[in-house]
């Protein structure tokens, strides 16, 4: 099938063309990216008064299958992903059983593929079951197609494990992804340590939890010379860190979570464990530290760290529920409200961080509207007001911590490799 | 009339218009203790269920009397036996004891916010007894009452409070109350059990007790609750009340008239002597009596009892 994407507004930074124009998909692959396009014999998918982007990569996601299906699955994440405006994700290797070794990477490639929707590109583990002490099969998960290596939702604490792990994984050139929260400091604190600790008598995670371990791991990775990305920063200290580093001409890239630079501590008053997540949304001064880094540079990529949880285990004592909010769905929206309605972020910078930069994290293909690339775009509506729902989402655990918040802008259509997955909002089934 | 809201879940959640009210209350019903009857009819056909996941005796017993001498019907739940065992959910057990027809729910939980978790889930009546180093809303309000009985007032007072403030309830609840009336507040206690933006709630942390007590006019001893603490914050009992016990010769020095105050049960010898406890100075034992009276005038101002003179009648 071909299409004629006419009269958007183009973002495509690493392709370089901007501004109103058609673009045409052909067997699969952006053909055509014009100001004016006449082509007979295709389907034209209107797009004026629209925006028209490379589709979105996110780094971090859970799909909980194998293990946690009732909280999600390959293929339901991935149709998420979708209806987010995301054509391809990452997801990571904390399911049960572990995707510490080639089968699981196969099995979830597998499964993907006959979801048909977002592709999916795994993430194994850095140690065998993400205990922290042995290294986990690199090589055999490499060459099953695994991404990078990841023990997300830990940190690998000893020092001598994690620089065997960089030292080892430099032969692969996959990047490691890194969950940086020292647990001795961390404690069993369940939210950010501070004012909003204190007042609601929950034990707190202050944020040198966070920066110590990126401090070590900067550190680490400059004597290894291993690629190190750093997942969901959270407190003001870790930019800085961060961006310090760059500076110093390191080679190590970071993301930030919507939830993140959007809600603060704040929010957990009501003390609904839908906003209990690890990192813990930090303070006001953290999240204006994020969006600056977001702004300089210090921060390369948003992703969203989408972490399904049912309803039952949401819905208790706040320490007793587990960590982690969906967000695929949202994040896009989130970051156009958040960020460029915000003046923080211009539409190209926008899109290097949700597509152009995560590919080149992942080194993966994509992120660009360039003629002779893959099809995968994305037409979104800037103009487009909703209000989040359970009802509305179609991930299968509605952990939403932006359910009742009014968003702006929302994803009108999505193609991966040319085959149109979302029309006007709606599946195509 | 002054209005309550359906719980009380915390001191952070009222107005200085309402703790006066709930004094001025309390006060009516401290009566009670001179009378041979010790009981009126003004809860009668009300159930009210104390239910504890956390041991305490004083609390619980005080709540138990106050509802029995305005003839509710008090049941006593201990939780942690049961239920929890048997895997049921916090919100079910929340449910069941809502559908068996009780007025007031009185809950103590280690774990902060479960009486709002409690309170969103059932249309019960809520009163907080103590949630996690939240807050301990009605032992703040029996301080209160305390002090203004002796003070004749609480504006204008200088408080201190000391020891754990960071796993404290009972000095959270506290410091809202005391600033909502007025008092300066000052903690005083190891750095490690200090908790970070501690003065954005209007305090002032002070390092040495001795300079801290010397302009005090009430002092509120806290617990160490070693059994709270998951890992040591100060190196030994004999070290903390070396340098934050409270004992005859540091009272010598402050105030003539400092109004020692104690949570209880207290740790005698470590945060305070025994001699101490026992001074006249102390209203250790007051704060019990007090505890019972403010409780009563929760339980009519939370049902819906409006006037205050008619509690007693």
């Amino acid at each position: 099938m071909r299409y004629c994407i006419k009269g958007g507004e183009i973002v495509d930074p690493a392709g370089g063309f901007s501004g109103s124009g058609d673009l045409l998909i052909e067997d699969g692959k952006v053909t055509a990216v014009e100001r004016e396009l006449e082509v007979e014999d295709c389907q034209v998918y209107d797009a004026s008064g629209k925006l028209v982007f490379p589709g979105l990569i996110d780094l971090h996601v859970h799909l909980r299958e194998p293990g946690r299906e009732d909280e999600e699955t390959i293929a339901g994440g991935a149709k998420a992903a979708i209806k987010g405006g995301f054509t391809g994700i990452a997801c990571m290797a904390n399911t049960d059983p572990v995707a510490d070794n080639a089968v699981v990477i196969e099995y979830i490639k597998k499964q993907a593929q006959a979801a048909g929707y977002a592709k999916v590109y795994p993430i194994g583990a850095i140690t065998k079951g993400l205990q922290g002490r042995e290294l986990a099969e690199m090589g055999a998960m490499a060459a099953a197609g695994a991404v990078g290596f990841s023990d997300d939702g830990k940190t690998v604490t000893n020092a001598a494990v994690f620089r065997e792990a960089l030292e080892y994984a430099t032969q692969f050139g996959l990047p490691l992804f890194l969950h940086e929260e020292d647990p001795d400091l961390a404690g069993d604190g369940v939210m950010h340590e501070g004012y909003w600790s204190t007042v609601l008598g929950l034990p707190g995670i202050p944020s040198v939890a966070e920066e110590i371990m990126i401090a070590r791991d900067i550190l680490l990775a400059e004597y290894t010379g291993a690629r190190v990305h750093f997942c969901h920063v959270s407190a003001a200290g870790s930019v800085r860190l961060i961006r310090e580093a760059k500076f110093r001409g390191l080679l190590i890239s970071a993301e930030v979570t919507p939830h993140h630079f959007s809600l603060s501590d704040a929010m957990v008053q009501s003390y609904d464990p839908v906003f209990r997540v690890s990192p813990p949304l930090r303070g006001e001064r953290d999240l204006a530290a994020l969006k600056e880094g977001l702004r300089d540079g210090a921060i390369d990529v948003i992703a969203t760290d989408h972490a399904p949880h049912t309803l039952e285990e949401k819905h208790r004592e706040f320490s007793l529920a587990p960590t982690g909010m969906i967000g695929l769905e949202t994040a896009l929206s989130v970051a156009w409200t958040e960020l460029v309605l915000e003046k923080i972020l211009t539409k190209q910078q926008l899109v290097e961080k949700m597509s152009v930069n995560p590919a080149a994290v992942l080194g993966i293909s994509g992120g660009s509207l360039k003629t002779g690339a893959a099809a995968d775009v994305i037409v979104f509506d800037p103009n487009l007001e909703w209000t989040v729902t359970p009802e509305q989402l179609v991930s299968k655990s509605k952990n939403s911590p932006f359910i009742g918040r009014k968003l702006m802008g929302g994803v009108d259509g999505v193609w991966v490799n040319g085959d149109l997955k979302l029309a006007h909002g709606n599946f195509v089934e | 009339m002054v209005k309550f809201s359906k719980d009380l879940l915390g001191i952070r959640e009222l107005s200085a218009e309402q703790i006066n009210y709930i004094l001025d209350s309390a006060a009516v019903c401290k009566d009670i203790f001179n009378r041979d009857l010790k009981k009126v009819p003004t809860l009668r056909g009300k159930t009210i269920v104390t239910l504890f996941f956390e041991p305490s005796t004083r609390t619980r017993t005080s709540f138990e009397i106050a509802g029995k001498w305005m003839s509710a019907d008090v049941v006593n739940l201990t939780v942690s036996s049961s239920s929890v065992q048997k895997g049921e959910s916090f919100v079910d057990t929340a449910k069941t004891i809502e559908a068996m027809g009780v007025e007031v729910v009185i809950i103590r939980h280690s774990l902060a916010g479960t009486p709002k978790l409690l309170a969103d889930s059932i249309k019960a009546h809520v009163i907080n007894a103590g949630d996690g180093a939240h807050e301990h809303p009605t032992q703040a309000l029996l301080d209160l009452f305390t002090i203004r009985e002796h003070k004749g007032r609480i504006a204008g007072l200088k408080v201190v409070i000391v020891g754990d403030i960071l796993h404290s309830r009972v000095a959270k609840s506290n410091i809202w109350g005391l600033t909502k009336l007025g008092a300066r507040v000052s903690v005083v206690g190891p750095p490690t059990l200090i908790p970070s933006g501690i003065r954005e709630l209007g305090v002032t942390v002070e390092q040495d007790l001795d300079q801290a007590l010397q302009d005090a006019d009430v002092v509120n001893i806290l617990r160490i609750q070693r059994e709270r603490q998951s890992r040591a914050y100060f190196p030994t009992l004999r070290e903390y009340s070396r340098l934050y016990g409270l004992n005859l010769s540091r009272l010598e020095k402050a105030k003539p008239d400092l109004l020692v105050l104690h949570p209880g049960p207290a740790n005698l010898g470590v945060e305070i002597s025994e001699e101490l406890s026992v001074h006249r100075q102390s209203v250790i034992t007051e704060q019990v009596t007090n505890g019972v009276a403010v409780r009563m005038a929760l339980l009519y101002l939370l049902t819906g009892g409006g006037n205050q003179d008619e509690i007693l009648h």
